[in-house]
């Protein structure tokens, strides 16, 4: 059944408008609940009461005792975090990627984090370094400690910061491997050898041909666990508490404990600079472009 | 030389197996604890030093988290928001995604570099002025309004997913389906929708667990009418060990399901997302 000429011709009019309207309800969309709210929260964070322009919020933020705080524990949770997660999830997609006999159920079993919130996560540690915890009765049974060790008291903050250290890395080694896995699989097979990785051959070819190959991988992993970085929240606050301050954890407390949208909104307006921050270094120094960092 | 190959061959296989061994066991031991402590009794919390083996197996810690008010009402509001998240969020991004993946046109890198920086915006920055905003609209402390911000979270991720799979049903097929009689929307529904079906139910596994594991939305947006994970954060400070431990695994059960449910899109999900 053959259609009239001019009946192609108002369709292939129509079709020229159809993305449009195919994509408009999402434009839409994201209009109301993402570039609208942005405005909004400059609006809160720099607008005195009286509509003027001000920077009090801020001037309050910076002044809170807890500020710096924050930010240098939202910085070293980053510098500690990212560094562990990458090197962890390399060595999970390189073994997986050997593609062992049994490969895909490790990769499952790596992969279950990827579901797990990072509140739940900080929980799940929480049983293993609380006070009379698994880690301590662990530790007890091998005749190791006599009483337990505090790892969650403001006493020993190092230890504290690194069993918000493990518990982040543990969940979140699963999203980097992923990204890099599917870097792998895009890699010619040509380039590994299928068996052993770890004979001296292999490691020098993982060294010199893999990693270069899988770079566009790696900073995209970099660039998104950096960005979450700075988000980092509800895992430190079932490990830490308030103890260990965090950016996110702050605009949370000044906007359900004090009550203060103003300051909420001027750290949520920090976090967003260091996002973007953040971006344009690894853009400008690690040369990726966003047709990369996107999809193609 | 035969055997020193094959020597070195099956030290090779040991140290694969091993290290794939022991990265499972760190994976799996916080999982494990966890569903321990959840399933003891209450007062084994405070047991020292605690056994590692489920030898005093008991249900009173989890009933005791269900029992709890508001436990079960937040868990139903917590599928009700992911529930409306996966319909919204696929109704309004799934045609977006057959438009990147079917045509070109004018400022189609423009709306996809849009997409793509729209994911990275903090929480933080939509959730507190949405929920001055709500205050006004009557949406404060209400599931539509977390269903609302968890379908804006979830679009970007569902576009591109679904973009994803509509490029790997072959244009052919549809265009096929058209020059015999079909038309536009007859050849979606027909031809094109049975192929993506299985990744679409896919993506919205995946939006699941996107809305159901999102805390800080959540708890800023509501007072009373909390989700799971707002519920537990909120008890985080005055609750008991046991609370937490319960808590902590419940909000884990349902991902675990999800990611065997899905082991397949696995890497064509989160691995080519983040790309």
């Amino acid at each position: 059944m053959l259609r009239p000429y001019h009946e192609v011709l108002m369709r292939s009019k129509l079709d020229s408008l159809l993305p449009y309207s195919l994509l408009a309800p999402t434009l839409l969309f994201v209009t109301l609940l993402i570039v609208v709210p942005i405005f909004q929260a400059f609006l809160l964070a720099f607008q005195s009461a009286d509509g003027s322009f001000t920077l009090a919020n801020f001037q309050k933020m910076a002044n809170d005792t807890s500020f710096g705080d924050a930010l240098k524990f939202t910085f070293l949770l980053l510098i500690f975090i990212v560094p562990l997660q990458v090197v962890l999830a390399l060595v999970m997609a390189l073994l997986i990627h050997t593609r062992f006999k049994g490969h895909t159920f490790f990769l499952y079993i790596y992969a279950i984090p990827l579901a797990i919130s990072d509140l739940a996560a900080g929980i799940a540690w929480l049983s293993i370094f609380t006070e009379r915890g698994y880690l301590n009765s662990i530790l007890n049974q091998l005749g190791i400690l006599e009483k337990p060790f505090l790892f969650l008291s403001y006493q020993n903050l190092p230890a504290m910061f690194g069993t918000i250290v493990v518990a982040e890395s543990w969940r979140a080694t699963a999203i980097v491997m992923t990204i890099l896995l599917a870097g792998l699989q895009v890699i010619p097979r040509d380039y590994f050898e299928a068996a052993d990785v770890f004979g001296a051959n292999t490691l020098k070819r993982t060294l010199f041909v893999v990693l270069p190959l899988l770079r566009p991988s790696l900073q995209n992993a970099l660039i998104i666990r950096t960005i979450f970085a700075f988000q980092t929240f509800s895992v430190v606050f079932a490990l830490a508490g308030r103890v260990v301050p965090v950016m996110a954890g702050e605009s949370y407390n000044w906007y359900v404990t004090n009550r203060n949208p103003g300051i909420a909104a001027a750290y949520a307006v920090l976090i967003l600079m260091f996002t973007v921050l953040a971006t344009w270094f690894y853009f400008r120094f690690l040369q990726t472009s966003a047709a990369e960092a996107g999809y193609d | 030389m035969q055997s020193s190959y094959s020597r070195r061959y099956i030290l090779g296989r040991v140290a694969l197996y091993g290290s794939a061994i022991l990265l499972a066991l760190w994976t799996l031991a916080p999982l494990y604890l966890v569903a321990l402590a959840a399933f003891s009794a209450r007062q084994a919390t405070f047991q020292w030093p605690k056994p590692l083996l489920p030898t005093d197996f008991s249900t009173d810690t989890m009933q005791f988290f269900v029992n709890t008010r508001g436990v079960i009402d937040s868990v139903r509001n917590s599928i009700i928001v992911a529930l409306v998240t996966i319909a919204g969020s696929l109704v309004l991004g799934a045609p977006g995604g057959y438009a990147l993946a079917r045509f070109r046109f004018r400022g189609k890198e423009a709306i996809s570099l849009g997409l793509l920086i729209s994911k990275m915006f903090p929480t933080a920055i939509l959730a507190i002025p949405l929920a001055v905003a709500f205050l006004q609209l009557d949406l404060y402390d209400t599931i539509w309004g977390v269903a609302l911000v968890h379908i804006a979270m979830a679009l970007p991720f569902v576009i591109i997913v679904t973009a994803g799979i509509f490029v790997g049903v072959p244009r052919d097929l549809e265009e096929a389906a058209q020059t015999l009689g079909c038309n536009r929307v007859q050849a979606f529904l027909r031809v094109v929708m049975p192929l993506a079906l299985p990744g679409l139910v896919a993506a919205a596994i995946f939006t699941f667990v996107i809305s159901w594991n999102e805390v800080f939305a959540a708890t800023i947006l509501t007072l009373r009418n909390r989700t799971l994970p707002a519920q537990v954060l909120t008890a985080l400070n005055d609750s008991p060990l046991y609370y937490r431990y319960a808590g902590g695994f419940f909000m884990i059960v349902p991902a675990l399901i999800f990611i065997f449910l899905i082991r397949k899109y696995l890497l064509n999900l989160w691995g080519n997302i983040a790309r």
